[in-house]
């Protein structure tokens, strides 16, 4: 059966070690902070200028000059501080950052990763996704399998615009968990997935190892 | 030393031209020197060239000034969510250049140090390298992006005194602190205005030396754009 949103953030969130600083890009990425496991610290930086982003305040306590980078109104913890936007990129392109995970609409088995443009749709921009993408010691892409018309989206080649080449080193889908760069592996799948249907729905060539499967114990990848 | 000015009219008085690149601080609201941009918007300045983060939305920060067909060209890293700004776009009539937020962040960083060019890995492999030069450090490849520089840049911070030092509050420091460096003329409207001493110096987040003029704005909006909350 596949993964949920909240059981793909809950696999995310395996990946986090003590005390890593990590940024959480929108949408299912941001649920990976109701999964950060108890004592597990670990210190969530927004692109607009905060590191130690806290949990939503409690109603009553909103303030319009606290909020992260999708708008919404955040809380401060005892360890927080906050920072210009150049200092926030300097902190992400300088390589400080030890984790982002982000939502895709392609990756590639080299690592491609295309998240932030659709020819022919409204247009968006890439905001601070290409700075992370390049600037992140590990990336971590979360996304559906397939597209809603059941494409593919974990592909030999993106065919989107891309937002960065060759930095996504783990992409966790509601199916399974690959790991890409030099080749595509796979590394664990959902529970009742089997390779064959893992098979028909990736365009990659992907590999698999003796302890992948649903039987494989769910843990750190490698 | 800032000259002080009563309001955001006043302060924008004999500085605006047609034609003229403004830079305007915010990240979604916070941070957005509203009554400087409201000031711009009654002005009808037009022909601008526009630097922001954002374009807004047809309410906030700078997308009344979009909206009011004043800026022919933009410079951000996010236009989602002003379905204004995209009918203008669509039918062409304002120009948009799109860079990479830590890019844009950067450019403007490095427009009032006086750097004219840098390298950086963001935007390798994408439509954001196309026709810039390239180069190879330490075996990575890295792209050169250009300094920003305004005619004007608009600032807004929680408090400054009347030597033009400004202290921002939690994330409405955003692009601000940049900004003020890279205006020929710098603006800060301030939610509170102290004479020099009020503030603890050592406390300073952008220096006087980089404000022109300064004034304190008045009722001050409160609203949160996207409130998200939890139970106790």
């Amino acid at each position: 059966m596949a993964w949920s949103r909240d059981q793909m953030a809950a696999r995310a969130a395996r990946e986090l070690r003590h005390g890593d600083h990590v940024t959480l890009g929108i949408g299912i990425p941001t649920l990976v902070a109701n999964h950060i496991p108890a004592g597990l610290h670990v210190i969530l930086q927004s692109e607009n200028g905060m590191l130690g982003v806290g949990p939503f305040p409690f109603a009553g306590e909103e303030d319009a000059d606290l909020i992260n980078a999708s708008k919404q109104t955040v809380s401060q913890l005892a360890h927080s501080s906050y920072f210009s936007s150049a200092d926030s990129f300097a902190m992400i392109r300088g390589g400080h950052i030890d984790m982002a995970i982000l939502g895709a609409m392609e990756v590639s088995s080299s690592g491609d990763i295309a998240s932030w443009s659709v020819p022919g749709g409204t247009i968006k921009g890439m905001g601070g996704a290409m700075d992370l993408v390049a600037g992140a010691k590990k990336l971590i892409a979360v996304m559906e399998h397939v597209a809603k018309d059941g494409r593919p989206r974990l592909l030999d080649q993106c065919r989107l615009p891309l937002t960065g080449s060759g930095c996504v080193s783990l992409v966790i889908t509601d199916l399974g968990v690959f790991s890409v760069g030099k080749e595509m592996r796979l590394v664990e799948s959902a529970p009742g997935v089997s390779i064959e249907e893992l098979r028909a729905k990736t365009e990659a060539i992907f590999l698999t190892q003796e302890n992948s499967g649903p039987s494989s114990p769910i843990g750190r990848s490698p | 030393m800032a000259m002080r000015y009563s309001d955001a009219a006043s302060a924008l008085d004999g500085v605006l031209f047609d034609g003229m690149t403004v830079m305007a601080g915010g990240f979604g609201m916070a941070g957005s020197p509203e009554k400087l941009l409201a000031a711009l918007v009654a002005s009808g300045v037009t022909g601008l060239t526009l630097i922001a983060n954002s374009c807004g939305t047809e309410t906030t920060g700078v997308g009344p000034l979009i909206a009011n067909g004043q800026v022919k060209k933009l410079i951000a890293s996010y236009v989602g969510g002003n379905a204004q700004f995209e009918k203008l776009y669509h039918g062409g009539r304002i120009d948009l250049e799109l860079s990479p937020q830590g890019t844009l962040a950067e450019r403007i960083r490095a427009g009032g140090a006086g750097i004219p060019a840098f390298y950086t890995p963001t935007g390798v492999g994408t439509v954001v390298a196309e026709g810039k030069p390239v180069a190879e450090f330490d075996g990575r490849t890295y792209l050169r992006e250009t300094w920003l520089k305004a005619d004007l840049a608009l600032i807004r911070a929680h408090r400054g005194d009347t030597a033009g030092n400004l202290v921002f509050r939690k994330t409405a420091r955003n692009f601000n602190p940049p900004m003020a460096t890279a205006g020929a003329c710098t603006i800060a409207e301030v939610e509170e205005l102290v004479e020099p001493g009020a503030l603890d110096v050592e406390m300073i987040h952008t220096p006087g030396i980089y404000v022109d003029r300064i004034f304190q704005g008045e009722n001050y909006s409160t609203v949160v754009e996207i409130r998200t909350v939890r139970n106790r």
